[in-house]
């Protein structure tokens, strides 16, 4: 079953329309990367499947997007829909406060009490984010002092924490060094046949390691979604191939 | 990206480039053997060291577009192929260079037969050669699938000459000496032949992500 299904999405910031008759499904243990040039609406799609843009003054939604068949903006709280769905951002964040505790932060706030249940929480989501060695010894101290990659995988595990079914993740690596970005990566693969992943990506070489597939965006439009492999060795359309190769614009 | 264009459009260049080299290669064996010329036959033999030449270079160009491009989708295709026809150019090379070995050893004998069909295949196949890096050249999958078929018309002068030297050796064993070398040469022109439909089916893998009807990528 797909984990989400868009069909004919819109959205407009004012008059400006960000996204055009966007139509994606994208399905458990996957990898979907979105690709496309600065401002081409892979972001905002990506947040629209978080409720993020809700809040923008003017942004209005038309069209349909759906988590396991329930309407996101219609059927879904959205308090249990960012539960559902994790979302990890371009820069690391983790909250000013110790790495145990930005892990329990999300569980806490769901009621969970039990310090035995956060324990092993805790301990599990960052063994699934391939932190837990680096950090086990240092849960008390605070994750601010934690190098780049391991923020940003500290925020992975923070997002797992709360048992997603989805995790989506916009440019995760683009501010951290190969070695980090390698980690990233090879987490990323090992969480997909437990989560339907979507990553916002601007690195093609990325998006070819670790993706399933591949939507190329371009002017709010989705020009072409098709199994990573084919995007980037025989697109169907000029425009992708143009990007993917470099000679866009 | 003005840079890489300038450099895919050198590894054409020098793609080319060895296409004459090879091409002349070929068809100077074939004139060494008709005209039972040294001078000819050495200097194929002494010229294959810059067609292997060429063939390094263009292998350290297409290595260093990989490291440094990453190419994706047509480029990955393209400069992929390049590296792919560039081994069969060479083997190309090598094949001339037998051929002109040979001729060397025949200089001075009469020949057991008239040498028709040799000549042949020696304008087929350096005709398959150039169609097929024009193919490449000019993304052209039509051309790289003539150059396909055409190899068998190449096929059957190599069969019309075996039968014939058979004949020959069984009409008299002392042709054998002589039948025997034509027949390798002969078999070095099919093999040329056999290159050429290589490099016309990395074309076609080129321009369709596709070789001998399977989908590579």
């Amino acid at each position: 079953m797909n984990v989400f299904d868009i069909a004919a999405l819109n959205l407009w910031y004012g008059n400006f329309q960000a996204l055009k008759e966007v139509s994606l499904a994208a399905a458990d243990a996957e990898i979907t990367a979105l690709i496309g040039p600065s401002g081409c609406g892979k972001s905002t799609l990506l947040k629209t499947l978080n409720r993020m843009n809700d809040l923008i003054p003017g942004c209005r939604i038309s069209g349909d997007a759906r988590l396991r068949g329930q309407d996101i903006y219609t059927e879904l709280p959205v308090n249990e829909l960012r539960r559902r769905v994790g979302m990890v951002f371009q820069k690391p964040n983790p909250f000013p406060m110790s790495v145990y505790d930005n892990i329990a932060f999300g569980p806490r706030a769901h009621g969970i009490k039990s310090r035995l249940a956060l324990d092993e929480t805790v301990e599990k989501t960052l063994r699934a984010a391939a932190i837990w060695d680096e950090v086990k010894d240092r849960l008390r101290k605070s994750a601010l002092g934690l190098s780049g990659g391991q923020q940003q995988r500290l925020c992975i595990a923070r997002a797992l924490a709360v048992t997603p079914e989805a995790l989506l993740l916009d440019e995760p690596t683009s501010a951290l060094d190969p070695i980090s970005t390698g980690k990233i990566e090879e987490l990323l693969l090992t969480l997909k046949k437990d989560y339907c992943i979507i990553i916002v990506t601007h690195n093609m070489q990325q998006a070819t390691r670790i993706s399933d597939k591949t939507a190329f965006f371009l002017l709010g439009e989705m020009i072409e979604y098709d199994h990573t492999k084919k995007i980037f060795s025989l697109p169907r359309d000029k425009r992708t191939e143009d990007y993917v190769t470099g000679r866009f614009g | 990206m003005r840079r890489f264009e300038a450099e895919l459009t050198e590894l054409n260049n020098s793609l080319i480039e060895m296409g004459a080299m090879i091409e002349a290669a070929i068809a100077e064996a074939a004139r060494a053997l008709a005209e039972q010329n040294r001078e000819i036959a050495e200097a194929v033999i002494s010229g294959d060291n810059q067609i292997d030449d060429k063939e390094k270079e263009i292998e350290s160009l297409c290595l260093r577009l990989l490291l440094a491009r990453q190419p994706v989708a047509r480029d990955f295709r393209q400069i992929s192929t390049a590296l792919k026809i560039v081994t069969d150019m060479e083997r190309i090379g090598d094949h001339a260079t037998d051929i002109s070995e040979i001729c060397l050893a025949l200089i001075g004998q009469p020949y057991i037969k008239k040498i028709e069909r040799i000549p042949r295949m020696a304008s087929a196949t350096t005709g398959m050669v150039t169609r097929s890096i024009d193919a490449y050249v000019r993304k052209d999958p039509e051309l790289a699938l003539a150059v396909i078929k055409s190899d068998d018309e190449v096929d059957g002068l190599y069969f019309a000459i075996r039968a014939e030297l058979i004949q020959l050796v069984h009409a008299d064993a002392a042709n054998g000496e002589q039948a025997f070398d034509l027949m390798q040469i002969a078999k070095y022109f099919e093999r040329i032949g056999d290159h050429a439909c290589n490099i016309a089916e990395w074309v076609i893998f080129f321009l369709t992500g596709r070789r001998k009807n399977k989908q590579l990528l």
